[in-house]
């Protein structure tokens, strides 16, 4: 099976799709000529030709606005932005437009449009650039929100993604990019909604989605070198939330953490906690732990910037916590 | 310039009966509002008539796009949307032309491209680009009017979309309707500029002012303006206009004087063009009040229709938010 970069399968989906359906353009700043800051739309300019790869001013409310108009009217536009910290430029669009049309006019419009862009802390780059921006649009119904770890999710999850009548955010990031792993050739389709569970356990749950779930899988191991068994679960999409999967693990282990790289006042771990407390209460043995970034902007200093994320041994301290060790 | 000669019998009498029917339905609303049976926020289009009907009647809805304001009542007559459905809207029925979740602001109809009834100022200038990209992309014959206030041409959506407008060259006419007034501010108070049309100049665009108390200009720069459009160069309209009432219905509009009311209720548009056509010899007196008269019933039938229909069902707040 080859192995590809999660750069790769990204730039495969979105290849694979605009060979399929003509009503699909890609457009933000620097996606064609330079093809794309993060390299993900390398080649596609060139194959797809200006009309359909469009290279944006740095305008994001403008481009933003673009695509969901064009949305509106018939195309499927997947837009680019070069940081989701800069999709706050678009705040306004998304959040009042593209996630408001389809109800405001009673069923008549609806928006196809995918945002996507690179999402979270990458290093050295101080607070404006470092944000995980998740919770602001898992906050607002009328928008899906997705966020995959591996090569194999990012492509089958754009894939599924570009092929959604409604707005989905695409959430990457730029450290994952040159991430590796197995995808098969040929068409991958993964539905949203469905948790995956990377590793089966007994002892605890952890629960994340997107570039921390590498930190998981390391602080699972080591857990194991202690004689604890975790189970490993990947969100892979926060809306819609697999909360099937996560109850039944929870009931099974009957201790969870849950780890997310947003702030931890009202963030997605923490939306989480409460379900879980309220659907799997009789079944926790204790309550559940969230491990999120520090509650602060994020600073340049390495040590620092470091010191504010979740990590492994931020993980293991939260799971002896709920195995009371 | 195009004369009053240069029009048909036809289409003028068009054009008055769309004004006077959205003069009625917005004097009925009015009434309405003050009877609680139309809650939340109600911008009239009073005074504004010409701009959207001498605008819109120059459309193929079937391939032209029309985006708009919270303002959107004139526009949606004027586009054919039908009263009742209006009206019912409005009231907040499940018959309403956006099933009652939309209200005043957000008229919408998908038959006529009728693409919205924008609640944040300026939101949806961006959204009239996208539609205009769309024609270009799919190499489409029409074009996109996007109607705005003299409030919203100081936001950054308006510029970021002239410019990305312009660099696409997409079929687009930018349509800022000057009613003198940011709620209550006088648009001169808040602007660097007093004529909005220059613009357009700072993007490439082509950019006019035109009377838009005036339906027969309006329909003019319009046609115009459309042409250009088309041909790549897109278009910022000024239409000089005046809204005879607050800006929402609430708004006792203290900011200005009676006289300067009064004297723009002497340039009515539909008295203009009463005006005009009566001089032409092309209506008479009693047309005119079968006319009026006929405006008058549509609204009743309206207000009826509104008021006997249901409301929406519980389970409708959770539809509609993906499709």
């Amino acid at each position: 099976m080859p192995k590809i970069t999660i750069r790769e399968a990204l730039k495969q989906a979105m290849d694979e799709e605009m060979d399929r359906d003509n009503n699909i353009l890609l457009m933000g700043e620097e996606v064609a000529k330079y093809n794309g800051a993060y390299k993900v739309s390398q080649g596609m300019l060139e194959k797809f030709g200006d009309k359909r790869v469009r290279d944006t001013p740095i305008t994001e409310e403008g481009f933003a606005g673009i695509g969901i108009g064009a949305a509106m009217a018939g195309l499927r536009p997947i837009v680019e932005f070069m940081t989701f910290n800069f999709a706050i430029q678009a705040m306004d669009q998304i959040i009042n437009n593209a996630a408001k049309m389809l109800y405001m006019s009673g069923g008549k419009f609806k928006v196809p449009i995918v945002f996507r862009g690179p999402n979270g802390p990458a290093e050295y780059l101080s607070s404006q650039h470092s944000q995980a921006a998740q919770t602001f649009f898992a906050h607002v119904p009328g928008l899906k929100v997705v966020a995959p770890s591996t090569p194999r999710d990012a492509k089958g999850l754009l894939k599924t993604a570009i092929r959604d009548d409604n707005p989905v955010i695409f959430l990457e990031s730029e450290l994952m990019y040159s991430w590796e792993g197995d995808v098969e050739e040929g068409e991958i389709l993964i539905p949203f909604g469905e948790a995956n569970i990377l590793k089966e356990g007994s002892d605890v749950t952890l629960i994340s989605y997107s570039k921390p779930m590498k930190i998981l899988i390391q602080a699972a191991g080591e857990l194991q070198n202690i004689g604890i068994n975790a189970e490993v679960i990947d969100l892979r999409s926060i809306r819609p939330l697999d909360e099937k999967t996560v109850y039944e693990s929870v009931k099974k282990t009957n201790r969870v953490v849950i780890i997310d790289e947003s702030w931890p006042f009202v963030s997605v771990a923490s939306y989480l906690g409460w379900l879980i407390s309220k659907n799997c209460f009789d079944y926790l043995d204790a309550p559940a732990e969230i491990v999120t970034s520090e509650d602060t902007p994020m600073p340049y200093n390495h040590r620092l910037e470091i010191f504010a994320q979740p990590s492994v041994e931020k993980i293991i301290d939260a799971v002896k916590k709920v195995m009371y060790l | 310039m195009y004369k009053i000669e240069d029009f048909d019998k036809e289409l003028l009498t068009e054009m008055l009966k769309k004004m006077i029917l959205i003069r009625r339905f917005e004097e009925k609303t009015a009434q309405m509002y003050g009877l609680r049976k139309i809650g939340g926020f109600l911008h009239l289009y009073i005074g504004e008539e010409a701009v959207a009907v001498g605008a819109i009647s120059r459309l193929d809805l079937k391939k032209d796009y029309i985006f708009t304001t919270y303002r959107d009542h004139g526009h949606a007559l004027a586009a054919g949307l039908e009263p009742k459905e209006l009206m019912a809207e409005l009231f907040g029925k499940i018959t309403g032309c956006s099933k009652g979740k939309g209200g005043s602001m957000h008229f919408f109809d998908d038959k006529l491209n009728f693409m919205g009834g924008n609640g944040i100022v300026g939101a949806h200038i961006p959204l009239a680009a996208g539609a205009a990209l769309k024609i270009k992309y799919l190499e489409e014959d029409g074009a996109v009017l996007c109607f705005f206030g003299d409030g919203a041409i100081h936001q950054g959506s308006f510029h970021e979309a002239l410019n990305l407008s312009k660099i696409w060259n997409l079929p687009v006419v930018y349509i800022c309707e000057n009613n003198q007034y940011g709620m209550g501010t006088d648009f001169k108070r808040v602007s660097s500029v007093e004529d909005f049309s220059v613009m357009a100049n700072s993007y490439g665009m082509y950019g006019e002012q035109v009377n838009g108390m005036d339906v027969t200009e309006v329909y003019s720069a319009v046609g115009k303006a459309l042409e250009k459009a088309k041909s790549g160069i897109p278009v910022l309209l000024e239409a000089k206009t005046y809204r005879y009432k607050g800006h929402s219905a609430s708004d006792p509009a203290k900011y200005r004087t009676k006289e300067e009311l009064e004297n723009y209720q002497n340039q009515d548009p539909i008295l203009i063009l009463k005006n005009k056509m009566t001089e032409k010899n092309i209506l008479t007196e009693e047309e005119y009040i079968k006319y009026d008269e006929n405006a008058k019933k549509t609204v009743e039938e309206a207000v009826k229709f509104a008021e006997e229909s249901p409301e929406p069902d519980l389970n409708e707040l959770y539809t509609d938010i993906f499709i």
